[in-house]
């Protein structure tokens, strides 16, 4: 076509159509191409989709399971609590330890002391501790001889999963050879089995991750979702309600408004650098508590939930605001008693959004220093804590081989956590907002 | 807890007001026959005098204590000690307090034990003073927006105002926030260029902070900080070139795709799930790169011969780009659909195919708002922080090939000021100029990217 038109004389109709229909095919094909590039990118944008959650449940769901050792462990009480009190002081003080040591020589025969040493190796460290807690909450079983299941160390979790494998040389396995044979023999007698963690959703925070989980970050999560809902939802509608229905169209409105969509757009880093100068620095709040962090995340949801709730408000017909005024109300009544109950689905929407962002936000935490090692669950607001997203950063950068598939795991419920918060969302919009 | 209890108190007092103004008014109103607003108006009115003052002093009390207190503290330390030239407020503070939480080792001067028990009397002394100050001011307040009920009261004028304010109050916030993002940056930045010279940030060719106690106890490194930011900023645009390099292509397909040829329904259930990658934590992409994406891209660079760093600039791209997808896909998608549909049938009216109104009108017509849509996607790529952090180096390398380890702003601001930091050493205030001009950079991308879709939008409407 466009070659032809250099030649300015008329064409004859007949020879125009013919090149006409002789394009036309190619012209066809050109435009199937670009819908299928179209379809193409979509699909490859889908599959990194797919992919990334493949490769993480993949990882994820092994992680929730773990090795465990069942072992006939006499409870004396004598051994067990040695003040006889039953205190939590004399119990851990107690010589579970052994006596669960002593169980486990039972089934394997070690020999020697560099046996044994091998031999200890297999338990995870958290061993007694239960021993001491069962016996904690249900003293009857003291002097009797009880099959207890163990959680087995990290490194013969790893090798039953075939992540150590036998036919490495022996000088570069974790594991060396007599701890084979006696998990070889435990496996025999039938006495290892693969069963949901119990520590993943109930541990806390440990280096060792055959007894570590995300409950302390899980309740960190919550506090700081709490602080950063009571600060922000609050606030937020109230400016928004503000900027909507009273502000005034003057200088002092638009610097508002810039500012907001400015702060909208601040890299969240920046935030936490906030939090670090202004609420640790000048105010002196201690550092890595649910408090400051919840009061970095509120300001930076801040901006979304002023935006869709304004959104909400706006989109309120003009016809209800009119019939309000007819019958006398004033203007702050037709506000709260008319357009907000009706904005109100919008709000929360934009509300519930704005916090699954701050769920699953970690570089304002990390400059507050939510990412310090934090074993104790927190209970208040104002104790240290940390959060999922600060968690599975932290083991991300462990070594050990199992600390891959816990942290897939707490990705796993913190992807759990953020689909129910959109999931309600959604509901909310679907079900309760109106269409006028 | 009994910080707990004094909220319930605050609540109580005023609450009880409410009701007791209620009832008077409605006595008011049975003996007069009319009020001047309705019966709750007056007390809302009580409540709010009762309310409101209380919380100002409680707040005021809480946050200005602790300035007080230091300045007072001055008293209790010793001359010789400020005097000497390693004297650091922060840090005696810091003693001080540490002394308070119960965490200390050894034996401490008996001046830092004097100030702490000082402090520790006066906080008592301040929390006490805020208590009974606050209770008695909802009180009082109370008892006088109650004298204040008589007939001709204009109580709802008065609560209306009242609300107002505290509406438009909260909307101050968010200016305050800025100031507060400047004011934290800035002062710490103009420090920074204090012992730095900012052309040496600004055009230097190797970062290599280094903390001063590093150098005074010779580490063999004397001498070798250096602040050029250079290297960091190249890193940053490599890796939010490659993110593009993946983002633009897709994103912008798929917005063509999805605007122009797909059905209603496709598009109702493509758009939400492209949006997904953009929902997902980065922390989790982080992850993704460091433990999926570069090892794979590792093992394929060694199959074809190529030397893929572990921390490859080409990982952290790549991930970013997905990313970034919806950033893209969605804003070109709605910029397409703002193209006024008279364009469009005006193309298919000359007989063209779809193909031709999409490549030779509309991407023309939408091709300001698309490239807004993209700065954006930029601005949001310079900004991304867990990923960085997670997937590529920290070793500053000044390199333009994707292949090398290269580190980012924000990955440096992050490990700066992590952990444990010395104060007034240049490396701790060098963040606040990295985030500076992260922030100054950003703000840039983001006015002029919504300054060309407003202006486009305009356009058509």
């Amino acid at each position: 076509m466009s070659n032809n038109n250099k030649n300015y004389t008329l064409m004859d109709a007949k020879k125009a159509e013919e090149i006409v229909r002789s394009n036309v095919k190619k012209r066809r094909r050109k435009d199937i191409v670009l819908k299928s590039i179209g379809q193409f990118a979509i699909f490859v944008a889908l599959s990194f989709l797919v992919f990334l959650f493949v490769s993480i449940f993949a990882k994820g769901i092994p992680g929730f399971f773990q090795h465990y050792v069942t072992l006939e462990v006499n409870l004396d009480q004598k051994r067990l609590d040695p003040k006889g009190d039953l205190s939590p002081d004399s119990l851990y003080s107690g010589d579970a330890r052994k006596l669960v040591l002593e169980a486990l020589y039972k089934e394997i025969n070690p020999k020697g002391r560099k046996q044994k040493k091998a031999a200890k190796k297999i338990l995870s460290s958290n061993a007694e501790i239960r021993v001491a807690q069962m016996v904690l909450e249900n003293p009857s079983l003291l002097g009797k001889t009880i099959p207890i299941t163990f959680a087995l160390d990290d490194d013969i979790d790893s090798f039953l999963r075939g992540y150590i494998k036998r036919d490495t040389p022996e000088s570069d396995r974790r594991i060396n050879n007599t701890v084979i044979k006696f998990v070889d023999v435990l496996v025999e007698k039938k006495l290892v089995n693969y069963k949901f963690s119990d520590y993943i959703l109930s541990g806390s925070a440990s280096r060792s991750p055959e007894i570590a989980g995300v409950k302390g970050a899980l309740i960190g999560s919550i506090l700081t979702l709490f602080v950063c809902f009571i600060l922000s939802f609050p606030i937020g509608v109230a400016t928004a309600i503000y900027l909507e229905g009273f502000a005034a169209k003057n200088r002092i409105t638009e610097i508002i408004e810039i500012n907001i969509n400015n702060l909208a757009a601040v890299p969240s880093v920046v935030f936490g650098i906030l939090g670090l100068a202004i609420f640790i620095g000048v105010f002196g709040m201690p550092r890595s508590i649910p408090l400051v962090g919840g009061m970095v995340l509120g300001i930076m949801t801040l901006p979304t939930i002023i935006i869709s709730s304004r959104a909400a408000i706006s989109a309120v017909p003009p016809s209800i605001l009119d019939a309000a005024y007819g019958v006398g109300a004033s203007k702050l009544q037709t506000m709260f008693h008319h357009v907000i109950p009706l904005a109100i689905p919008g709000m929360l929407t934009g509300t519930i959004i704005g916090m699954a962002r701050a769920l699953g936000e970690t570089a304002p935490l990390l400059m507050i220093g939510m990412v310090a090692f934090i074993v104790d669950i927190p209970n208040s607001i104002q104790e240290p804590a940390t959060v999922l997203p600060v968690q599975i950063f932290m083991w991300a950068d462990f070594a050990e081989r199992m600390f891959v598939n816990k942290t897939s795991s707490a990705t796993i419920i913190l992807l759990v956590f953020l689909i129910l918060m959109n999931g309600v969302a959604i509901f909310l919009r679907n079900k309760l907002e109106r269409r006028w | 807890m009994i910080t707990f209890y004094l909220f319930l108190v605050l609540l109580l007092i005023p609450t009880i007001w409410f009701f007791y103004g209620n009832k008077t008014a409605q006595k008011i109103k049975l003996k007069n026959g009319k009020l001047h607003s309705l019966i709750h108006y007056y007390g809302l009115f009580v409540l709010l005098y009762s309310l409101l003052p209380s919380i100002f002093v409680y707040i005021i009390i809480l946050v200005g204590d602790d300035i007080l207190f230091s300045y007072l503290i001055n008293d209790y330390i010793p001359e010789k000690i400020k005097n000497s030239s390693d004297y650091n407020k922060v840090i005696v503070m810091t003693q001080i307090q540490n002394i308070l939480d119960g965490i200390y080792f050894g034996e401490q001067p008996d001046w830092v034990k004097l100030a702490s028990e000082k402090i520790e009397h006066w906080s008592n002394l301040s929390l006490l003073v805020n208590y009974s100050l606050t209770i008695s001011i909802s009180i009082i307040g109370g008892f006088l927006g109650f004298r204040r009920i008589n007939p001709d009261l204009r109580s709802r004028n008065s609560v209306e105002t009242i609300i107002i304010y505290v509406l438009g109050f909260s909307s101050l916030l968010a200016i305050l926030t800025t100031v507060g993002i400047v004011f934290s940056v800035i002062f710490e930045s103009l420090r920074f260029f204090a012992i730095i010279p900012a052309s040496e940030f600004l055009f230097g060719l190797t970062w290599n902070p280094q903390f001063e106690g590093a150098e005074r106890a010779g580490s063999g490194q004397e001498g070798l900080a250096s602040y050029g930011s250079v290297p960091l900023f190249v890193g940053t645009f490599l890796i939010s070139f490659v993110a593009l390099c993946i983002a633009v292509p897709i994103g912008l397909y798929s917005a063509i795709y999805l605007s122009e040829y797909a059905s209603k329904k496709e598009r109702s259930i493509f758009k939400p799930l492209l949006e997904i990658l953009a929902g997902i934590p980065t922390v989790v992409y982080g992850f993704f790169a460091a433990l999926t994406v570069a090892p794979m891209l590792r093992s394929g660079g060694t199959l074809i011969g190529l030397d893929v760093a572990s921390e490859s600039a080409l990982a952290a791209g790549f991930v970013m780009g997905i990313m970034i997808i919806p950033f893209v896909s969605s804003l070109s998608d709605d910029v397409i659909n703002a193209v006024p549909q008279s364009i469009r049938d005006a193309g298919y009216a000359l007989g063209s195919t779809k193909n031709e109104v999409v490549l030779q009108v509309i991407l023309p017509a939408a091709l300001p708002g698309i490239i807004g849509s993209i700065i954006l996607a930029v601005s949001r790529a310079i900004g991304e922080t867990m990923i960085v952090v997670m997937a590529a180096g920290l070793a500053a390398n000044l390199s333009f090939n994707p292949l090398d380890a290269v580190t980012t702003v924000t990955a440096q601001i992050v490990t700066i000021l992590v952990g444990d930091q010395e104060f007034e050493s240049a490396k701790t205030l060098s963040a606040f100029a990295l985030a500076l001009t992260l922030i100054v950079i950003t703000l840039i991308l983001n006015f002029y990217a919504l300054h060309i879709v407003k202006k486009y939008r305009e356009q058509y409407e």
